[in-house]
């Protein structure tokens, strides 16, 4: 997943491409440019960031300017404008979370992986950060991990290690 | 027990497949509007419910449907906003997860009353599971001939799609969520024109919040007027209240309008109280941009009339001792929870989502985050306080969008009724590290119901 570098040329799969003709036929004609968002979130599943190059390709697919999808990637928060470990750990830590416990969590996370926020650990597996509200505020603390975005909800230190144990053995 | 108009099904296994939905009365509400009601009638039994929008701002949904230009020619769009991100509500999530053929049915109706062929729902780009849970029940729904072409032999077409967005708050207001829909940034736009004349593509546009558009399935089985009487005066119908923070059953709870706030806090029905034996400090009642009240101004009216979960009493008093409903989103703080660095964690929110349009917002939010930060790690002075006021009353009012007030009141309100404590870190700096102010002189301490249950049983 981290294998994408800026000088490696980007190419699309044919199934990649089968669904940006899917998103973009649910727009009318010469709207296409409202598939950006969804696109480029196919294009980090699939190469783990949403590189320049990436970007580049996508805008030539939308066929407008590559400084429309810059401005656009760096706007929203959830696409990756550096490579980040296999696994991104995102920890809400806004209010309701933080009520509950949510900064303990990332310190205990902090140190569990021995990396700072927005760092990758050394095996490339794993990065994480705190993320503003994620909408499920009643079962805080909780987490998330792309490109999936599966919930891990209630979190605590235990659960936290289990969590980061798993996805090592996987 | 209060009735539940859209939850009533909830617990029912299999209520998020099309089958077991349908045996419970799911689609009635499009066989009737689409059969037996002109569109015109829909929007009118709408108006007739008294239904006020459930994302934030409450403005009466029929009102806003009645508001759609209709040029000939020009197509029309219903946008389902569903980039629930207000902290402290996860209501929509909630719904989308269990029971997504309500949006589902509701979006057919109210696409069918605005004339809409193609109708979106943007959902925010972290609810992947959600994303996936809803393109499930809209291709169950086009199966079952609900969507597409003809839709049960009226001759109504409509085509609905699930938009993602890209984690930004900023996209909850509409404008903002058109130009993301449009694949932009989500920098709101300067109204007029309301996306009435000209939103999507710059044609008519309706934007509606998802538990909006759900209430619509039971305003169209039963009859507006039936459903305007649930619920007290103006707050008509059931609400979703998303609550969180030291409660002892946070969660996802439908009330009927009216209930009294203490109810909701204390009674087994709803949260069972505050967690682990604690008191009540202060609560948000509607998601973090509403006002934060102590303890007793969350219960009762200044004037000591029990205050209710209603649009009117959330806000009895103004915001001198009221608050609002917001999107529902009820945060509750016990008595260890400090206000000012609760405060600092929603400035510095506000800040990360302005979206840097207006200076006053772009600007005055990092302020108030820079400000609250040293007030709350001990390196603040008095004149801290009276330059926070000053900062969040310049954003107040002078930005495109609500996010600047937004920002604003949270401060604000947090000064207002807990000055003392944000002086006490002032003067206590050391001390304001390692321990809380506690419950405080404005908080009148509340009795702990627990002791109370206890002795009605004897």
């Amino acid at each position: 997943m981290l294998k994408v570098e800026e000088t490696q040329p980007v190419e699309f799969s044919s199934v990649l491409l089968a669904n940006f003709d899917e998103i973009v036929s649910r727009y009318p004609e010469g709207k296409q440019k409202s598939a950006l968002l969804p696109i480029l979130h196919l294009v980090q599943a699939e190469f783990g960031w949403t590189s320049p190059l990436a970007m580049d390709k996508v805008a030539e697919y939308l066929n407008i300017e590559p400084i429309e999808v810059y401005e656009v990637a760096s706007f929203y928060s959830m696409y990756f404008l550096q490579p980040k470990g296999k696994y991104v750990l995102e920890v809400c830590r806004t209010g309701p979370c933080c009520l509950v416990g949510a900064e303990k969590i990332m310190d205990h996370i902090e140190s569990k992986l021995g990396v700072k926020e927005g760092e990758v650990t050394e095996d490339g597996l794993f990065s994480w950060r705190g993320v503003e509200c994620l909408a499920a505020c009643g079962y805080a603390p909780v987490l998330q991990i792309g490109p999936e975005y599966t919930f891990y909800e209630n979190l605590t230190e235990q659960s936290v290690d289990q969590l980061i144990d798993d996805l090592r053995k996987k | 027990m209060g009735r539940k108009l859209l939850l009533e099904h909830i617990n029912v296994p299999g209520i998020n497949t099309l089958e077991v939905y349908r045996q419970k009365g799911g689609y009635r509400a499009v066989e009737k509007a689409l059969k037996t009601l002109t569109p015109d009638e829909v929007v009118e039994e709408v108006k007739k419910s008294g239904l006020r929008g459930r994302g934030g701002a409450g403005f009466p949904t029929g009102m806003k449907w009645s508001f759609l230009a209709k040029p000939e020619g020009v197509a029309r769009y219903l946008v389902c906003n569903a980039d629930e991100s207000e902290p402290g509500t996860f209501k929509d999530r909630y719904l989308m997860t269990y029971i997504p053929h309500a949006l589902i049915e509701g979006m057919i109706v109210a696409s069918f009353a605005l004339g809409a062929k193609t109708s979106y729902i943007y959902v925010r780009g972290e609810m992947m599971p959600q994303i996936r849970i809803l393109e499930k029940a809209i291709a169950e729904a086009k199966a079952a001939g609900f969507l597409g072409k003809n839709i049960l032999g009226t001759g109504y077409d409509l085509e609905l799609y699930v938009q993602l967005g890209g984690g930004a708050y900023i996209c909850g207001e509409e404008t903002a969520l058109l130009e993301s829909l449009e694949g932009k940034r989500g920098n709101p736009r300067i109204k007029p024109p309301f996306p009435a004349i000209a939103g999507l593509y710059g044609c008519p546009t309706v934007v509606n919040n998802v538990e909006s558009i759900a209430a619509v399935v039971p305003i169209i089985n039963d009859g507006g007027d039936e459903y305007a009487k649930v619920g007290i005066g103006r707050s008509t119908g059931t609400k979703l209240i998303s609550a969180s923070g030291n409660l002892v059953k946070p969660g996802v709870y439908e009330i009927e309008l009216g209930l009294p706030v203490e109810e909701f806090i204390y009674s087994d029905e709803y949260c069972g109280g505050i967690a682990n034996g604690k008191r009540l400090k202060a609560t948000v009642a509607g998601g973090s941009s509403v006002p934060i009240l102590p303890a007793n101004l969350t219960l009762k009216y200044a004037n000591g009339e029990p205050r209710l979960m209603s649009y009117e009493s959330l806000s009895e008093g103004g915001f001198a001792t009221g608050t609002m409903m917001g999107s529902g989103g009820f945060i509750a703080f016990d008595e260890d929870q400090c206000i000012v660095r609760n405060t600092w964690n929603f400035a510095r929110f506000y800040h990360h989502e302005s979206c840097g349009q207006c200076s006053p917002c772009r600007e005055g939010t990092g302020w108030l985050e820079k400000i609250l930060h040293r007030i709350e790690y001990g390196h603040g002075k008095m004149s801290d306080i009276e330059l926070l006021w000053d900062v969040q009353r310049k954003i107040e009012g002078n930005t495109i969008c609500p996010l600047g007030d937004a920002a604003a009141w949270p401060v604000a309100s947090a000064i207002r009724h807990f000055r003392d404590e944000f002086e006490w870190h002032v003067k206590e700096p050391v001390k304001s590290l390692s321990s809380n102010y506690g419950i405080a002189n404005y908080a009148v301490p509340i009795e702990k119901k627990v002791e109370e249950v206890k002795q009605d049983n004897i």
